[in-house]
């Protein structure tokens, strides 16, 4: 019973897994870039997430061709569309999180967070 | 004429969007501002004769199919009284701040870098007004990520003047990423269940699930539940609703000062503009408050909110903290209203959303001006102003008032409403905690009116003067108008009761 839940689920898995060891990474890093590593691992969770539901059981690719049988099943092609765009997002938040981690480096001297809060509370508000 | 009348909808996202192109590349000098004065300007016109539209003249909804396809199947803008009010809210906000930031600007960005920010800062606004006229979950997905970026770049462009702008950057890049990830895997629990993103599509499939949970053979319920309980905390983070508000104190404190009035007036409006679309015309009430009882832990959060963030706003020594976290307490006051369930709270969320975008936007600006003049905003910065720059001054009050809820002005209208609603609900509790929030924003307004008025100069204090008149004027409008719509509730009360009754499905 285990054994299938693992089995016949292991997409979901797969994607359970990464998002949360990005989100365990996003929280308790305090290197800046290794949490905008994991965040981007805590997204792409999301997009296997979205390609896993996409898939439809027996389901071909989604494309027609001559010939196909008329009750061929495809695949849905809408949440690939989705998640094309969603890895543009991820790559664009991934750049500005290294833009400010190296305007963090000029002005602070480091990348980490804890270092960075003990600079910080020494200044007035 | 009849064209541009067509493809309104569309002109609100496209404008700012090619203007934004246009400024990066050809922006130099003062030409980004005139640009970005012009676009704000057109998509103020824009969205107010939209508004007068649907409210004023009807029909109540106007729809724009992208590229002729047909709802669901393709992506539709629809505007309806709810989010043409939200949307002429963030137009006039952005319009009257653009003109601010003109000169509030200089000192704060290199001239080199200007058109830069004009150009996000008009992305920006493309982003926000993107969601709230679209009628498509997962390109609300992109259009807040859009927002969100820009915010974060915004934020960031501070650093000149305090380098913790650019921590308090990164906090929010981290945080409204999850954020907008947990709204995206909720709208992933959505489509598997419906296999729709349009929000009126995936509303009359849900119903038809909804109608399993009474027989025998109920499906999709957890998954259903997931992907709400997703949602929700992604557009929380968003609005900076407590406890999800961490981000937004220091992001308000060290962001320029016309990033600042325009994040307080429009992005988390944006944000409790989605949770009430999500609420009420996606999920349904029947689901999300009657049967899963959210209601009680959104107004749970929501009543905490005020307590905690007018708490905080009390102790804070730099004004625009101060500001920051009474914001998270005003925010309490939209989500109180939307808890509540029915026409009167809708309506304060509504009217409370343009009201305190005008007063926090005003108080921002003369905070903006004080510090162009003074060099900080600190309370001891404040102490004696009161007879430098009686103008700014005058603003800020005013604007305090409004947070106070002092009879004649805006904030006055919007708490009557939601004392009403809650009166109504019968929640004598959260009816009380309104009026204790407000003694509490007597104190922090008081704190800062005190440095003001009673207070003296410094000793060996630099001469200061009254704020720049292209500064000035776009504070006193803001003010004067959150007076205005103290005093003549009128429009303001039409246009939240075609909202509300429309989202409830009232006759109106």
């Amino acid at each position: 019973m285990t054994m299938r839940l693992v089995l016949d689920y292991y997409n979901y898995w797969v994607c359970i897994i990464l998002m949360m060891v990005g989100f365990y990474g996003v929280m308790a890093k305090t290197n800046l870039v290794k949490k905008a590593i994991a965040l981007g691992l805590f997204q792409t969770g999301i997009l296997v997430f979205y390609i896993t539901i996409g898939k439809v059981e027996g389901g071909t690719g989604p494309v027609t061709i001559s010939g196909a049988p008329a009750d061929a099943v495809y695949s849905n092609p809408l949440p690939h569309a989705l998640m094309l765009t969603a890895i543009v997002v991820g790559v664009s938040t991934l750049a500005v999180a290294m833009a400010l981690a190296v305007k963090i480096r000029e002005k602070y001297g480091t990348i980490d967070d804890h270092d960075i809060h003990r600079l910080e509370h020494e200044m007035p508000d | 004429m009849e064209l541009i009348q067509l493809h309104l909808p569309a002109l609100i996202v496209v404008l700012p969007l090619v203007t934004g192109l246009l400024t990066a590349l050809l922006g130099r000098g003062g030409r980004g501002w005139w640009i970005s004065l012009g676009a704000t300007g057109a998509v103020l016109a824009a969205t107010l004769q939209l508004l007068a539209q649907v409210v004023y003249q009807g029909p109540q909804t106007v729809t724009y199919l992208m590229g002729n396809w047909p709802m669901p199947y393709g992506i539709g803008y629809v505007v309806d009284p709810l989010n043409a009010a939200v949307m002429a809210t963030v137009a006039l906000i952005g319009f009257v701040v653009t003109l601010y930031a003109g000169r509030s600007m200089a000192p704060e960005i290199s001239p080199d870098r200007a058109r830069y920010f004009w150009a996000v800062w008009q992305f920006c606004l493309v982003g926000l007004l993107g969601i709230t006229i679209t009628g498509d979950a997962f390109n609300f997905y992109v259009l807040l990520e859009i927002s969100s970026l820009s915010t974060y770049t915004l934020i960031a462009m501070g650093h000149g003047r305090d380098r913790r702008a650019l921590t308090a950057a990164i906090h929010y890049l981290v945080l409204g990423t999850i954020g907008a990830c947990c709204y995206l895997v909720g709208i992933a629990y959505l489509y598997m269940v419906t296999g729709s993103l349009n929000f009126a599509d995936i509303h009359a499939r849900l119903a038809d699930i909804y109608a399993t949970w009474a027989t025998d053979a109920p499906v999709y319920k957890k998954t259903i539940i997931a992907g709400f309980a997703f949602i929700m905390v992604g557009l929380s983070l968003k609005l900076a609703l407590f406890p999800l508000h961490v981000w937004q104190p220091n992001a308000y404190t060290y962001a320029p000062a016309a990033v600042s009035a325009l994040l307080a007036g429009t992005a988390t409006k944006v944000g409790a503009y989605g949770m009430i679309r999500i609420v009420y015309s996606v999920m349904g009430t029947d689901f999300a408050f009657t049967f899963l009882r959210s209601d009680i832990l959104l107004a749970a959060c929501a009543l905490m909110a005020i307590l905690v963030g007018s708490l905080q706003a009390i102790k804070q020594t730099n004004a625009k903290k101060l500001l920051a976290y009474s914001s998270v307490g005003q925010i309490g006051y939209i989500a109180l209203g939307i808890a509540a369930n029915n026409v009167a709270g809708l309506q304060a969320a509504v009217i409370h959303i343009f009201n305190h975008a005008l007063t926090k936007g005003a108080m921002f600006m003369a905070l903006g001006c004080v510090l162009y003049r003074t060099g900080g905003v600190r309370l001891e910065h404040l102490r004696g102003l009161g007879r430098k720059m009686p103008l700014t001054c005058a603003a800020f009050l005013v604007g305090g008032m409004g947070l106070i809820g002092v009879p004649l002005t805006s904030g006055f209208v919007s708490k009557w409403y939601l004392v009403q609603s809650a009166l109504e609900r019968q929640w004598l509790a959260p009816a009380g905690v309104v009026l204790v929030g407000s003694i509490l924003a007597l104190v922090y307004v008081g704190r800062c009116a005190e440095a003001m008025y009673f207070g003296q100069r410094p000793e060996n204090s630099p001469e200061v003067r009254e704020a720049p008149l292209s500064m000035l004027v776009p504070t006193l409008l803001l003010a004067a108008a959150s007076l205005y719509f103290g005093i003549d509730s009128g429009t303001t009360s039409r246009v939240s009761e075609a909202a509300a009754k429309f989202l409830l499905g009232v006759a109106p």
